[in-house]
């Protein structure tokens, strides 16, 4: 029977957290630095002056926000077709040693928006389906493209915020490079260099067979270039793996190591961006406020997380079988490794898994769920987490201003009826996106005829479905027919808006807000760097949150857990 | 000056009550109610549910429907409350508004040619004026439009338009020649030049303004508008996906039913923002009007929005910081003299002098020495001439003379008198402190120096400095000079201060105030100071100022009151402040009625969560009955706070914000779990009959 300690888990978790705020405080100064243009990188300079040179453009050609929002739509939109192609074509292309058919018109539609979009959502099995080109070429290529796109959105409205009396908020172009170049591929090197060290594979051989452990039946071993994906994969908050089974994958996370390693890797660069920001805006203050509130909700997530799963199932405690239930979690990431995964991949919009949150008891099925739904918000998905907290924080100091009797502000910046409406859209998208088509399924014989587990149970594994696909996570609840095409068209369809729709309202109110005057700041002026706006902040987000989705999880995850629990 | 004022209305006036109850059940048209999306669509929801009700009544004629019928009666009360409370807000604009436009009637006027008095007139109707034109108007008639005096002066007795019945003077040129239309001329008769358009006169706009029909929703209430309505729909969407996830639940489990159409639309009615968006109205008309019975008439919202954020207020030195005249303060002997011999001899010789600087001194010495000297007859006044800078008394063959330090000192000299060697230290450490020296001598010999001082306006100290906690700076703006300046800036504690201005460095010193995003306040009454109101956020103009002042500014100051300014500043805030609490609260309400209607809407489907009913209420009916009629409750137990305005007080923004969410956000979370129980219990107890 596993046990756990939970006092030497929450030292690892505090010694943990230090690491991560250090690491993330040192990363966070130098992805300023690299959009501020300071780092010239040997070698990589030479690239970045001759890519300038190839796409006509420079540093100083700054661009108003439409032009950029125009270009990174571009930008994505040839990303898109290309992976399309790709995913329609591998049959008839190179590196394809298993010989696996090209895609249906539907499924590779989902896999291209999925990957295009950050979210990382995967109808197929990594390693029955994908060839070694669709998933270095393809696929491996996007997880960086997909994450550039999400951090230059915040790189943009960090400098709206900074900026005054401008209407430029940056070069797309010049940003893509930028963080392709100075941040993730440097960062995916020493990353997959890591967990090669830990047994994570990296060859272009195709799978064998070998015979079954004692006497069972001989077992197809799949291999290939795991590690370079693997890398970008958690960097880059994407988290679709090589193999269907992610980050649960003794190829894919092989220590207990490797484990915390990914962890980290998922939330290096959210967690540095509140430290972009406030060394961007000159006022590191901003920046640990913003962080501490993200801290807050993921300590918090944690906790509930970890004692659900501890208490373990109340049904199983009473046919005195008590403690953790370890189905679906890997033995060699004990409690706390799969706990903290967990809450870090669904906090953080990364989706990649090292277990199956199909089998955790309804509370801890829950906490990643809420965590999604806040709207990826806790560090969140590279870039659009930021984006997103200071949507809520356009909403929360709004509110706060009135209160203290100022037409509201932030940062020096008025927020008025353009701002209030972009942040209103980057919030609300995602939830009406997840409740519109949580109805929708529940009302269609498409929608229901996926659900394999009817009942509370199944609710929770349409609503995770819809709110990973809509908010750009990735990872599923499992238990759903995903491949079904109700949910791989519909998902087209919720993934694109999740992701544009939102992107380009944040970049609008970039826009808007560095044409604004900074208003001097005194006595008057609502501070936003102190406890109680960060209180403020977190109630506003929960409130949101829990408002708009307390029915789906009363008849959801509640009603399941009380069941147990009450033996109904 | 004695003031009588128009009985103030009270907003609860058994008139205006019964007014406001008519007007709110006119406003239930659906036209109308549009204006307010989040009532609408609560109207919409009393609708639908009535008209199950009454289909129920008709195809199952034997069920007893009274949940539905009282969900229905409860959301149409919602409503009801949400209009009463805007009416009631507009109650009392309404009958100052309808005095006013007694005193509009049409009436003859005096058109003449020419600004003379005897000039021929012809009588034509008020209404056909047009700007330009001259008119004459005599004692006891009423200014047929808004003008200025181009001849004569006049006694005006403005009571129609300020409330105040002691009449004021009108005269050509100056800064005292407007005269607004309404008015009435007592003494007197005067020409003036019409200035405003037919129904465009200043008591026109004021009226609109009162009566709330130009009013304009501000930025900041349409911002806070989005806000509101984003939140219903997002909740009217979550309300609509309870239909589908109930039935599939129901269907799975077996047991109870999907949520029914009354359930639906109580649950949305509570959650969607019904009390801020009720009272969201009345807040903004209740802060007009509060400025409004404080004669302070705001030509838009936007001007008292723009007053809360103010962060930089101009105030001139006279009238607003000081009292107008300086005082004597101190009499100073030169060595060698007594004091009691200046005393007597600054009496004598201010005796005669009835500027204020005179009286004053007078009263000063009145109370220093006794008895005081009696002074005859034929005593012959010197008054103070511009040329010599010197007033005083011949008494009894002796000369007894006081003026400015170096008129005297000239005057002495050139008479063969003694000035004493000590008087210069003496004047300037006058000068320095700020006070203006007033030096006496008798039969040319300088005795000593009157200190003569700026006397601050009782309270201003305190003012200032609440508003420097408020985060808003204060700047005087005085022609002294520096020194002067500096001592009163310091004793009055303004943040800061222009010296020796002239009137376009107020203009220049706003503007590079603006540019720096700073939001600038300012008063003002003369045609020099038009330019500068035009350029200010908040430009408070006296209501007997000029009429291009009067037109460049953005409030008017019927008492003509520099330091209400102020006051518009806090009413700016509070009405801000009273948003911001009324909409935490509101959305912070949700959180317990989520406790009472979600496991009382799915309790059948799922009976486990009746864990969830953490109020134990007694029956899912009473639960979400309780929870709608205290939704609807809450309106009208807030119209006073909300037509009051949330209390101010002036600190700190940070401490300010956390004081507010402690009561209005931690309120509002235990506020309705304490309420929906209490109604629970009351219908409980009405059902167990």
């Amino acid at each position: 029977m596993p046990v756990s300690d939970p006092i030497s888990d929450l030292v690892g978790l505090a010694a943990f957290i230090i690491i991560i705020t250090g690491a993330a405080f040192l990363a966070g100064r130098y992805v300023a630095a690299v959009f501020g243009g300071n780092i010239h990188l040997p070698f990589l300079v030479r690239m970045e002056n001759s890519l300038y040179r190839f796409l006509g453009t420079s540093p100083e050609n700054e661009e108003t926000w439409k032009g950029y929002a125009r270009d990174m739509l571009l930008f994505n939109a040839i990303g898109f077709c290309v992976l399309f192609f790709i995913l329609l074509a591998q049959g008839f292309l190179p590196a394809n040693p298993q010989h696996f058919p090209g895609f249906s018109a539907v499924h590779a539609l989902n896999i291209a928006i999925s990957f295009v979009t950050n979210t990382n959502w995967q109808v197929y099995s990594g390693e029955a389906a994908a060839s070694y080109l669709t998933q270095v070429a393809g696929l491996t290529v996007q997880n960086f493209l997909s994450a550039a796109t999400g951090l230059c959105i915040a790189i943009a409205l960090m400098r709206g915020l900074t900026r005054e009396l401008t209407g430029t908020v940056g070069n797309f172009w010049v940003d893509m490079t930028r963080a392709i170049l100075y941040i993730l591929f440097p960062l995916a090197v020493i990353a997959s260099v890591v967990l090669l060290s830990q047994g994570v594979i990296q060859n272009f051989d195709p799978s064998f067979t070998m015979a079954g452990y004692g006497g069972a039946a001989p077992q197809t071993i799949a291999t290939g270039p795991v590690s370079s994906q693997e890398a970008i994969k958690l960097l880059g908050t994407n988290g679709g793996g090589f193999f269907n089974a992610n980050s649960a994958h003794p190829f894919e996370n092989p220590t207990p190591f490797s484990n915390i390693f990914e962890v980290f890797l998922i939330l290096l660069i959210p967690a540095a961006l509140p430290f972009t920001f406030g060394r961007m805006s000159g006022n590191m203050r901003q920046g640990w406020a913003i962080f501490a509130a993200m801290l807050i909700l993921f300590v918090a997530a944690f906790g509930v997380l970890y004692a659900a799963e501890l208490g373990g199932n109340p049904v199983l405690t009473s046919l005195d079988v008590p403690g953790i239930s370890m189905e679906g979690k890997e033995v060699r990431f004990g409690l706390t490794g799969t706990v903290l995964f967990s809450t870090s991949t669904t906090a953080v919009a990364c989706g990649a898994v090292n277990a199956m949150f199909d089998s955790f008891t309804p509370i801890g099925g829950l906490v990643p769920m809420f965590l999604i739904l806040l709207g990826e918000v806790v560090y969140g998905g590279i870039g659009s987490g930021f984006a997103t907290m200071i949507a809520f924080i356009v909403i929360a100091v709004f509110i706060a201003g009135l209160m203290i009797g100022r037409t509201p502000e932030y940062l020096s910046k008025k927020i008025g009826i353009f701002e209030m409406k972009m942040a209103l859209i980057v919030i609300l998208v995602p939830g009406i996106l997840v409740l519109v088509f949580t109805g929708i399924a529940l009302v269609t014989k498409g929608g229901t005829a996926g659900i394999f587990n009817p009942g509370p149970h199944g609710l929770s594994e349409i609503v995770y479905a819809f709110a990973s696909m809509a908010n750009n996570n990735g990872s599923a609840f499992a238990g759903l027919n995903a491949a079904a095409t109700f949910y791989s068209l519909s998902g087209v369809i919720i993934m694109a808006i999740g992701r544009f729709i939102p992107a380009v309202a944040i970049l609008a109110l970039a826009g808007s807000v560095a044409e604004k005057k900074a208003v001097p700041s005194g006595q008057g002026t609502l501070p936003t760097a102190t406890i109680t706006f960060v209180l403020w902040l977190i109630a506003v987000i929960l409130i949101i949150g829990a408002l708009t989705f307390f029915p789906l999880f009363a008849m959801g995850p509640l009603a399941e857990q009380l069941a147990l629990a009450g033996g109904f | 000056m004695a003031r009588k004022r128009v009985t103030p209305v009270t907003a609860f006036d058994p008139a205006l009550l019964r007014g406001a109850a008519i007007d709110a059940i006119k406003k239930l048209d659906l036209r109308r109610q549009i204006e307010n999306p989040v009532m609408f669509s609560v109207e919409i929801g009393g609708i639908l549910t009535t008209l199950s009700y009454l289909y129920g009544l008709f195809v199952y004629p034997g069920e007893t429907a009274l949940f539905t019928a009282l969900v229905s009666a409860w959301l149409w009360l919602t409503v009801l409350f949400s209009n009463f409370a805007e009416a009631l807000a507009e109650g009392r604009g309404k009958a100052r508004a309808a005095s006013l436009r007694r005193s509009r009637t049409a009436m003859t006027a005096r058109k003449v040619n020419s600004a003379q008095f005897s000039a021929p007139f012809e009588e034509i109707s008020s209404s056909d004026l047009k700007p330009g034109d001259l008119v004459l108007v005599r004692s006891g008639d009423l200014v047929p439009g808004d003008g200025d005096v181009i001849a004569g002066a006049a006694l005006i007795n403005e009571a129609a338009i300020t409330g105040e019945s002691a009449p004021v003077v009108r005269e050509s040129g100056g800064d005292r020649s407007a005269v607004t239309g309404g008015t009435t001329v007592i003494a007197n008769e005067i020409i003036i030049r019409i200035t405003a358009e037919p129904g465009k006169t200043f008591l026109d706009s004021m009226i609109l303004m009162i009566e709330g029909a130009k009013r304009r929703k501000t930025p900041n209430e349409q911002a806070l508008e989005l806000l509101l309505f984003a939140l219903t729909g997002v909740f009217l969407l979550v309300v609509a996906t309870i239909w589908p996830v109930s039935a599939y639940s129901s269907s799975v489990s077996g047991s109870g039913s999907p949520a029914g159409l009354p359930v639906l639309v109580a649950l949305f009615v509570c959650l969607a923002p019904t009390t801020i968006a009720a009272l969201l109205p009345a807040i903004g008309i209740a802060g007009m009007d509060r400025l409004f019975q404080r004669n302070i008439i705001a030509m838009s919202g936007r001007a008292i929005e723009a007053a809360g954020d103010v962060n930089v207020l101009l105030l001139d030195k006279t009238g607003t910081i000081t009292l107008g005249n300086r005082q004597a303060a101190a009499f100073i002997p030169v060595d060698g003299v007594n004091e009691d011999e200046l005393v007597k001899a600054a009496y004598i010789a201010s005796f005669a002098d009835d500027t204020p600087e005179g009286k004053s001194v007078v009263a000063l010495a009145s109370g220093q020495i006794s008895p005081l000297p009696g002074i005859p007859e034929q005593a012959a006044f010197i008054p103070f001439s511009a040329q010599t800078r010197i007033s005083g008394v011949d008494l009894n063959g002796a000369s007894y003379r006081k003026g400015a330090y170096d008129a005297i000192v000239r005057e002495v000299t050139s008479r063969g008198g003694f000035v004493p060697p000590d008087i210069d230290t003496k004047v300037t450490r006058i000068a320095q402190t700020g006070g203006t020296p007033l030096v006496v001598s008798r039969d040319w010999n300088v005795l000593g120096v009157v200190h003569l001082k700026d006397i601050l306006k009782t309270g201003v100290r305190e003012r200032f400095f609440d508003l420097r906690r408020m985060g808003i700076r204060t700047i005087m703006i005085t022609g002294d000079n520096r020194l002067t300046a500096a001592a009163i800036a310091a004793e009055a504690g303004v943040d800061d201060f222009l010296a020796e201005a002239k009137p376009d460095d107020k203009l220049r010193l706003i503007r590079t105030y603006q540019e720096e995003g700073y939001m600038v306040a300012m008063t003002g009454d003369g045609t020099n100071d038009a330019p500068a109101l035009a350029q200010a956020d908040v430009a408070v103009a006296m209501n007997n100022g000029t009429q291009p002042a009067r037109e460049a500014a953005n409030i008017i100051d019927l008492d003509s009151d520099p330091t209400k300014l102020i006051e518009v500043v806090e009413i700016g805030k509070q009405i801000l402040m009273t948003r911001g609490a009324l909409t935490t609260f509101s959305i912070a309400n949700d959180v317990a009625k989520y406790f009472a209607i979600i496991p009382a809407a799915f309790v059948a489907i799922y009976p486990q969560l009746a864990v969830l009913n953490v109020m134990a209420l007694s029956s899912p009916e009473t639960a979400i009955l309780s929870a709608v009629i205290f939704n609807a409750l809450i309106i009208p137990l807030l119209i006073p706070l909300a037509l009051r305005g949330v209390q101010f007080r002036p600190m700190p923004a940070g401490r300010l914000f956390t004081y507010n969410l402690v009561i209005f956000g931690l309120g509002g979370i235990v506020a309705p779990f304490l309420g929906i129980k209490a109604i629970d219990l009351l219908l409980s107890a009405v059902t167990a009959l």
